[in-house]
């Protein structure tokens, strides 16, 4: 492996080492809930984006032969990340977490029909 | 075009379905073509009720663009945020804040709801029920109006084009 291949991977490991451990610290001493949030929905992306490539990389250079599977965990986790973090903040919402103080817009509360305690109907129409 | 029948409502996303089983296994083999296929047949055949019909893309090409745009947003979205949390002596101004929708169709609203959460320093956190607006988490951000511009032009407005008019 060339000295240059060496390096790139090393870069993108220690990059995405990077905004992974940045991620998990905004998880860890933000303010409130919904700030914290928001350090694993983007952090981590790049950061397991970062790593991945390296795994790409390194695996091309070894084997010889390109392999996409790597491109494809990354596709996953664009397509789950951010429903998961919506559920959250969702959650978040209905369960009524603080926020801290400095906040700004109140368009905070949910409207009635939308923590009422029956179930709430379905609003699709026409499909399945 | 691939016509839907009762046994495979969804022709596109079964070729879908089975090109990334394919990709997933690593090789080409008959036994992976048969198993992969069979998936692709029952997969969508258990899960196909659950799903909103999705609109036809009617600018692909507006489209690449639009997936390219939002890679790149990713990347500089990662850094703003790794700046933000890394640097402690930074005042951050969250804000919450109600986005007006001009979509209408659910699953573009989806797209655009997901493109706000992976891109700067947002976190989409309710869909109203009525589907008209869009409640919004900013980790940083002092000027409603310029954000909500911003989501409008930048993304909104190319999703509506490639989807909806």
């Amino acid at each position: 492996m060339s000295f240059w291949v060496e390096a790139l991977i090393s870069l993108l490991l220690i990059a995405g080492g990077l905004f992974v451990f940045v991620g998990s610290l905004g998880m860890a001493h933000l303010r409130d809930f919904y700030m914290r949030l928001h350090g694993p929905t983007k952090a981590t992306t790049l950061g397991i984006g970062c790593m991945l490539s390296a795994s790409m990389a390194y695996f091309w250079s070894v084997d010889g032969t390109p392999d996409i599977q790597e491109l494809l965990i990354t596709l996953f986790l664009f397509i789950t990340a951010p429903v998961s973090a919506h559920l959250l903040a969702k959650t978040g919402l209905h369960m009524r977490l603080k926020h801290i103080d400095k906040t700004q817009g109140k368009p905070f509360e949910l409207r009635p029909e939308e923590v009422g305690k029956k179930p709430v109907p379905h609003p699709d129409k026409g499909h399945g | 075009m691939i016509r839907s029948r009762a046994w495979l409502p969804t022709p596109v996303f079964s070729l879908l379905l089975l090109f990334v089983w394919l990709l997933l296994a690593r090789s080409v083999s008959p036994g992976n073509i048969v198993l992969g296929g069979a998936l692709a047949i029952l997969i969508p055949l258990l899960t196909h009720r659950f799903w909103d019909s999705r609109p036809r893309i009617k600018k692909p090409l507006k489209l690449l663009r639009f997936v390219l745009r939002v890679l790149g947003d990713i990347i500089t979205a990662n850094f703003e945020v790794a700046y933000l949390i890394a640097n402690p002596w930074r005042k951050l101004n969250p804000h919450f804040i109600e986005y007006p929708l001009i979509l209408e169709d659910r699953f573009t609203i989806t797209l655009l709801a997901s493109t706000i959460s992976l891109t700067p320093g947002t976190v989409s956190a309710n869909l109203r029920m009525d589907g008209k607006s869009l409640l919004i988490h900013a980790l940083n951000a002092n000027d409603e109006e310029a954000l909500i511009k911003q989501i409008r032009e930048r993304y909104e407005r190319p999703l509506k084009e490639i989807y909806e008019c």
